[in-house]
């Protein structure tokens, strides 16, 4: 099986991240977003773990995990948020919530 | 011993706050016996002391990895300086008998804070104390402005805050370059005056630090043009915030140009005199000017105070034995002659519940007690021989004539404008008829005991003020010639110090 | 004598003290006693002192006495000591004895006043300061008398408060002549500095020593205390004060702005006549200062209503007289006619008032009129001192005063009957003014009725006045009639003549001769104008162009009118324009950048989260690549 070099699996991640962060800026529906977030939290994972198998050590994996949970909690609490804010406001209008303009 | 002359004022402050629950009047005479007390400690280590210059002194270490220690000391201008403050402390006390009433406890804990801050002030030989002093003063004075003042309290309380709190920051600045300087030069890192009197500083540097120190004591002083919280404070602030404000807090700011400006850097303050000796000239023009154009009493005797502190300035900096001397008398004159005119309107503000002059005229014939009393302080005010104003003024000025006789014609000019605005006063408000018939009362004995002690000590000033020179002469003689008297001062265990003579400006 | 100096000037002090203490709740004839009393003491002690001080022959005349040491720092050591020599011994016993006369008179005239305590309080710290003044043995305790006076003079016009206008007059007063006392000062120092001393006596030797005649040092000290003289005695360009100080009660007037107040000036120039002898400039500028201010005081009297305006510019004219004097080195003279002058004014003044208060304090002199029958004792007072006024020869005190300055300018030198010409003049238009007044208040139709009667309080000092302006001139009589000297032998120690005037001579007959004739012939104008009603006098007055004149001179030559434009109302100007302080304004400035710094960067926080997450992105981008590049 022919190995990925480290570089191309960094560009790989690369993409995903700006494909992530030009959802986050491009959607306006709150669940979109948070996919988007999870995507730009995968592509780190990936990076984390490209830079663990380049340097032969199991810090970039472990990150990952930690990553997952991360992600995991987050989808919980931004999830349980974005009802609360759909009962509130009726929409899933990320620009809708702006209540805490200055 | 020393310790307890600010220790007394910070117990009594406590004392003060928690006493309110027992009887409504406590704190205020909790208050008036720590005064009493400290009084008490002042004139025991006064006599008590065994001749010299520095008549007591009190080193320990606080926090001996950086060189600071809990250094304070008592001569002959500290004396007085606390003194005044004592003085001040029970007439504030008594002026706001009936004017405070709402959390009695809180406002003589603040009190009495701000005097124990003051006395720290007066007493700290070790510049960190020194500082932590000079911060210590403020919180508990902005806290009387805020909570007790009038209708634009909290405008002016935060103008306070942020022009001393914005000066002490370059004063911190450069006590610490001051401290690293002296550690480049000699290895050790100390915070205590006397060391680092001898600091050597190249003249950029040393210019720059002295301009900090100096900012820092005219805001406070405070000279032109840096006095425009001045008026916002004094005017706001309740009656015993205003006497405590004119009469000591200012003066914290010349003590600090004697103590710390001149006797640190010489050459740099050789440097800066002329500037600093029309600053003061123009003060004296400037803050008799603005006086005369106001219809607020308060504010009319917050800008005299600009005014007359200009005189402080003009003196400080012509440092010689005469004007420093005039100096002298000139913050104690002030702080008994205006200190009493912030009560006096205080007396009439609450009569008539109106600080505005166009709504006065005619007091002279409804109080003519409180009225004559106002007259002769507008007259102190103005600079009469035969009260003490006039030989603090006068000595300023024949000190200064030597030294910069421009700048010193042209403050000079300021007894002219004195005239004219402490005259005003007395028109505006005490004479003239009455717009309407009035039915209030007179000053009561109380209120007639603690003015007539101020005109007492006024005239007893102007008449007789050897005893006053004497016990300033030689604090002076500290100022002038500091290091030489580290020796006397460190007490006779400590190994003798060589005493180079130091140039003055 | 026991070393009981200080209790003159210390006397009235306490009598001040006290009525001051008593907060006016003293009982009238409580405040009378201490008020007259103190002065009465004080005046026996200075007779006590006078008749032992002509009897012991002191070294160098001059009596010292210290009280305490009033500051020492160093070489600075001014005492509060007190110095009786010839000129202070005069200025001494004048001050005390119009003084009690006054006090006297008022305790009868102010009767009715409410302020009854008040007034004895301020007179009474009135005649401390003008002890002090006088008997000061250092220029420092001399300006603490100057500025006593000073606040006694101003709390004294503006005696009756109620009214503005007083207030207004009162502080006109008290700051025009401290612009003089700030020069005066300024004099101070420049002599401490240049002499190491304010004591008068050693100033004098080491300016003598020091000082070159005519040395920029000396003129600039002689200018600075001439100044101080020019403010306090009321003379251009500092004389517009006096006229409206008159809104004071009349023996104040009488006391302060007549007899020895404003006279504070001549004094301090014949005390420091040594440092005037160095400057000569200055010295000329003395004696022409004065003939200025004599001839326009006199013209601007000439055609007043209010008779104690009238008496004012007299005042202001007589004292430009005794500066004309001290200009030409006749200092003598000057004293002198201070003596004089204090007599007879002081019982113009006192007589004036006499009127005044039983015609229901009317000041104006048309609405008087025919009163010589009706209130003999206030005729005969006012003739007298008019007469002495207006210099009437041979029998009056003010005759012999004031030739004796007019010889002492004539025989002054190159410029002299220059001088003397002005004071020639000016004795033609103090004869008219003054028996203006006395025809139009007392002959003529009668227009009120007054009301009341005099008692002995008021009585006594109007008859002792009239007999001290009759007589008081006989102690110097000039050779041509009698050659008495009594006064300038007296004076002598202190005041030494500049020059031997050539004995007896012909001229000085003939110079007094034709003063004398013109005084006459000033009092028979005033008969023709004002008993006559001469026709071609009255067309005179009413052409335009001697109304226009008129006009100018009832204002006082257009001085206030002018100092209202350059000085007042600039400085109101500036007063109101700054209110509220530019630089305060200028800390405003940075209230309002902030301010608008913080609303700058709120606009940023929008509350959208995608707004939020494209500037953590910038930034983010932007942080790499600075990081890049400064690699």
């Amino acid at each position: 099986m022919a190995s990925v070099s480290p570089s191309q699996a960094l560009l790989l991640a690369m993409i995903l991240f700006a494909l992530g962060l030009a959802g986050v800026l491009a959607r306006r529906n709150l669940v979109f977003l948070l996919m988007s977030i999870e995507i730009m939290l995968n592509a780190a994972g990936l990076a984390f773990v490209v830079a663990g198998s380049r340097w032969h050590q199991p810090d970039g994996q472990i990150l990952f995990i930690l990553v997952l949970t991360l992600a995991a909690s987050e989808v919980a609490v931004g999830l349980a948020l974005i009802l609360r804010i759909h009962q509130r406001n009726a929409s899933l209008d990320a620009d809708a919530a702006a209540k805490l303009k200055g | 011993m020393i310790v307890w002359l600010i220790g007394i004022l910070v117990l009594g402050a406590a004392a003060a706050w928690l006493a309110e629950r027992l009887h409504r009047d406590a704190p205020r005479w909790i208050a008036l016996a720590a005064l009493a007390a400290h009084f008490g400690v002042l004139v025991s280590i006064w006599t008590g002391a065994s001749g010299g210059p520095w008549i007591a002194n009190l080193q320990v270490p606080w926090i001996a990895e950086l060189g600071i220690s809990f250094h304070l000391a008592l001569d002959g201008l500290t004396v007085l300086l606390l003194l005044l403050t004592e003085a001040l402390g029970v007439v504030a006390v008594l002026a706001s008998w009936r004017e405070i009433e709402s959390r009695v406890g809180l406002f003589h804990f603040n009190l009495l804070l701000t005097l124990a801050g003051v006395a720290g002030v007066f007493l700290a030989l070790d510049l960190f104390l020194f500082f932590f002093s000079w911060e210590a003063m403020l919180v508990p004075m902005y806290f009387i402005i805020a909570v007790w003042g009038h209708e634009r309290r909290i405008y002016a309380s935060i103008k306070f805050f942020i022009f001393t709190q914005g000066s002490g920051l370059l004063m911190l600045l450069a006590i610490l370059g001051l401290a690293l300087a002296h550690r480049r030069a000699t290895g050790t890192l100390t915070f205590d005056y006397f060391a680092l009197l001898d600091t050597p500083l190249d003249p950029t540097t040393g210019f720059w630090l002295m301009l900090g120190f100096f900012i820092a004591f005219v805001v406070k002083l405070p000279a032109f043009p840096f006095h425009t919280w001045l008026p916002d404070a004094h005017t706001e602030a309740p009656t015993a915030g205003s006497v405590i404000l004119a009469g000591v807090l200012l003066k914290t700011g010349a003590y600090g140009l004697l103590r710390f400006v001149v006797p640190l850097f010489p050459v740099a303050a050789h440097e800066i005199a002329p500037a600093a000796m029309w600053l003061g000239a123009i003060g004296v023009l400037y803050g008799a000017v603005l006086a005369f154009a106001q219809s607020d009493m308060k504010r009319l005797v917050a800008y005299s105070s600009v005014s007359h502190m200009g005189f402080v300035l003009l003196g400080v900096f012509a440092w010689n034995a005469l004007a420093l001397e005039g100096v002298v008398v000139q913050i104690v004159a002030h702080g008994l002659s205006t200190g009493a005119l912030f009560i006096v309107v205080g007396f009439i503000q609450e009569r008539l519940h109106t600080r505005d002059m166009r709504r006065m005229g005619g007091l002279a014939s409804d109080v003519p007690r409180l009225a004559g009393l106002a007259l002769t302080f507008a007259i102190a005010s103005l600079g009469l021989p035969g009260l003490g104003n006039f030989v603090g003024e006068f000595l300023v000025l024949l000190g200064g004539f030597g030294v910069n006789r421009a700048a010193t014609i042209v403050a000079a000019c300021g007894l002219v404008t004195a005239v004219v605005y402490a005259l005003t006063l007395v028109q505006r408000a005490l004479h003239g008829g009455p717009r309407e018939p009035r039915m209030i009362r007179d000053t009561s004995i109380r209120e007639t005991a603690a003015l007539g002690a101020l005109v007492a000590a006024l005239v007893w000033l102007g008449f007789y003020p050897q005893p006053l020179l004497d016990a300033a002469a030689d604090g002076i003689g500290n100022l002038q010639n500091p290091a030489s008297r580290i020796a006397a001062a460190a007490g006779p265990q400590s190994p003798p110090r060589a005493s180079p003579a130091r140039r003055g400006p | 004598m026991p070393p009981i100096l200080w209790l003159i000037p210390g006397l009235p002090l306490f009598g001040f003290v006290a009525l001051y203490l008593s907060a006016g709740r003293m009982p009238h004839r409580a405040a009378a006693a201490i008020g007259v009393g103190s002065i009465g003491l004080a005046t026996l002690l200075a007779f006590a002192f006078a008749h032992w001080f002509l009897g012991a022959s002191l070294p160098g005349d001059v009596y010292l006495e210290t009280a305490w040491r009033w500051i020492t720092i160093g070489g600075f050591d001014p005492a509060v000591a007190f110095r009786l020599d010839p000129l202070s011994l005069v200025m001494m016993l004048v001050v005390t004895f119009v003084g009690f006369l006054i006090h006297l008179y008022s305790a009868e005239f102010m009767a009715k006043d409410e302020g009854y305590g008040r007034f004895f309080a301020y007179m009474n710290l009135f005649v401390a300061a003008m002890l002090t003044l006088v008997l000061a043995d250092n220029l420092l305790v001399l300006y603490a008398g100057w500025e006593g006076v000073g606040l006694a003079s101003y709390l004294l016009i503006g005696f009756w408060y109620r009214d503005p206008a007083n207030g207004a007059a009162a502080r006109k007063a008290f700051i025009l002549t401290r612009i003089g006392d700030t020069a005066f000062i300024i004099g101070l120092f420049l002599l401490f500095h240049e002499l190491g001393t304010l004591d008068i006596a050693t100033l004098m030797a080491r300016a003598h020593e020091t000082w070159a005649t005519g040395s920029a040092v000396a003129n600039a000290a002689a200018a600075l205390l001439l100044a101080g003289a020019l403010g306090k005695s009321a003379q251009l360009p500092l004389q517009t004060w006096l006229p409206d100080a008159m809104a004071g009660p009349t023996p104040v007037s009488a006391l302060l702005h007549a007899a020895t107040m404003v006279t504070a000036g001549v004094y301090l120039i014949a005390r420091t006549h040594e440092l005037f002898e160095l400057a000569p400039a200055v010295e000329f500028t003395v004696a022409v200062i004065g003939a200025a201010t004599l001839l326009l005081a006199a013209c601007s009297a000439l055609n007043q209503h209010d008779i104690k305006r009238i008496l004012a510019y007299s005042t202001m004219s007589q004292i430009g007289y005794m500066f004309l004097a001290l200009g030409v080195g006749a200092w003598t003279a000057a004293i002198f006619h201070f003596m004089t002058h204090a007599f007879f004014k002081a019982l113009l003044f006192l007589a004036a008032g006499a009127v005044m208060m039983r015609l229901n304090d009317e000041h104006d002199i048309f609405r008087m009129g025919g009163l010589w029958r009706r209130m003999p004792v206030a005729f005969v007072s006012f003739l007298i001192g008019a007469s002495s006024l207006a210099a009437l020869p041979l029998v009056t005190a003010g005759f012999y005063s004031k030739d004796m300055i007019l010889w002492g300018v004539w025989s002054s030198g190159p410029a002299g009957p220059g001088l003397w010409a002005t004071g020639f003049v000016g004795a033609f238009i103090t004869a008219l003014y003054s028996f203006r007044a006395v025809f139009v208040m007392f002959f003529g139709d009668a227009r009120r009725t007054p009301s009341g009667r005099y008692g002995w309080c008021i009585v006594a000092p109007l008859a002792v006045l009239s007999a001290l302006a009759l007589t008081g001139g006989f102690v110097n009589i000039p050779s041509a009639l009698g050659n008495v000297n009594s006064f300038s032998d007296l004076l002598a120690p202190v005041l030494p003549a500049r020059q031997e005037v050539t004995t007896a001579s012909t001229t000085q007959a003939i110079v007094m001769a034709a003063t004398s004739l013109l005084v006459l012939l000033g009092v028979y104008l005033a008969y023709l104008t004002y008993i006559q009603r001469a026709q071609v006098l009255r067309r005179i007055a009413t052409s335009s162009p001697a109304r226009a004149l008129a006009g100018f001179w009832f204002g006082g030559w257009g001085f206030d009118t002018l100092y209202e434009h350059i000085f007042v109302r600039p400085f109101l100007a500036l007063a109101r324009l700054n209110r509220n302080d530019i630089v305060d304004a200028c800390y405003g400035g940075l209230v309002v950048a902030s301010r608008t710094l913080n609303r700058a960067l709120s606009r940023t926080v929008t509350g959208r989260v995608r707004a939020y997450a494209a500037w953590v992105a910038v930034g983010s981008l932007a942080a790499l690549a600075i990081a890049l590049f400064l690699q």
